[in-house]
């Protein structure tokens, strides 16, 4: 029973991070704590490659959702805080990163992309179509070489 | 175009692909370049390590090469790179080390410096971490090169030994003497 208990334990432990990073923040309104949540959510955490803010044990990231709470109190819009941070951590703290010529291939390739495959499939299914339409005629030297061989046929 | 140039689409395809993964191999992704790289360093005015009546500001770091080092005491690599932090600063006479005690406890941080060598002319503690932010610090240990004109050079992050001394501050310092 009490091995059971524990493989059940050990096999929930992933739902542990699920948890993690959870503080007491106060707002003055719904909508306030709605822009944290959003930022929060949308900001990269500058010591983790891959986890946002909301997600991360990280000091840097839990000193940056302070930094946001304490902003949004004092009345900061949504692109100041924004630009507050990205003038200190780069672009690199956006996981939504702005249009410019450095970010284009990273936006353009995707939908490029699957065009190409769109391309690529319509002429695929075009070519079979045209195939199954038409069945396959034998060229004027083939007919020729056909007769010539059923002939022979006949004779041997 | 011909039915014979249609077949190296997909090598020069592969190609690419290659010659990306390649550079991603090769490139380490924890290394951030930083957004303050040729700004200036931000405005502050922060207690003394070793004095709390006394503060230091940005004014201070102005009009010479300054090697600001931003570290910590619960930090293992800051502990690491420690010993070579002394050693180079006996060497380099003619820059400044500025110690910026981050997120840390000021006793533990004199008790430290005065036990293992103090490598910093200049020490202030930035208690809340808000000077990390707006140096964008991600953690500990960070080391900035600021210029006379009090502009940031150059920024490198983890421990700094003899390797990093050689390849990234040597040349960058032969440039600002």
């Amino acid at each position: 029973m009490l091995r059971k208990i524990c493989v059940l334990l050990m096999a929930l432990s992933w739902l542990l991070p699920a948890v993690a990073a959870i503080e007491e923040v106060n707002f003055n309104d719904a909508q306030q704590l709605q822009r944290y949540k959003a930022l929060i959510a949308e900001l990269r955490c500058p010591m983790c490659l891959n986890a946002n803010l909301a997600g991360s044990d990280a000091p840097i990231a839990a000193d940056l959702r302070a930094e946001i709470h304490k902003q949004i109190l004092a009345g900061k819009s949504d692109a100041q805080i924004l630009e507050f941070l990205t003038a200190r951590y780069g672009e690199f703290i956006l996981y939504k990163p702005p249009l410019h010529w450095a970010t284009s291939l990273l936006w353009f390739t995707p939908p490029l992309l699957l065009l190409l495959g769109f391309f690529v499939l319509r002429r695929m299914l075009a070519a079979s179509r045209q195939q199954a339409a038409e069945p396959e005629q034998l060229s004027k030297h083939e007919q020729e070489q056909l007769q010539r061989l059923l002939q022979q046929d006949q004779q041997g | 175009m011909s039915n014979r140039a249609k077949l190296f689409i997909p090598a020069a395809f592969f190609a690419v692909m290659l010659g990306l993964l390649l550079y991603g191999l090769f490139h380490d992704p924890s290394k951030v370049p930083s957004a303050l790289i040729s700004r200036p360093m931000p405005v502050f005015t922060r207690p003394n390590l070793f004095k709390d009546s006394a503060t230091v500001s940005n004014e201070q770091l102005k009009g010479g090469i300054f090697l600001v080092n931003v570290w910590a005491t619960w930090c293992p690599p800051c502990h690491a790179e420690h010993p070579y932090l002394v050693e180079i600063s006996e060497r380099e006479k003619d820059v400044t080390f500025v110690g910026i005690n981050y997120k840390d406890d000021a006793q533990a941080a004199r008790d430290f410096l005065q036990e293992r060598g103090n490598p910093f002319k200049i020490s202030l503690s930035d208690l809340d971490g808000t000077l990390g932010i707006d140096l964008g610090v991600a953690g500990a240990p960070e080391t900035f090169l600021i210029d006379a004109a009090g502009t940031i050079r150059y920024k490198h992050i983890g421990a700094i030994d003899n390797r990093v001394w050689e390849e990234k501050f040597v040349p960058l310092l032969a440039q600002l003497r």
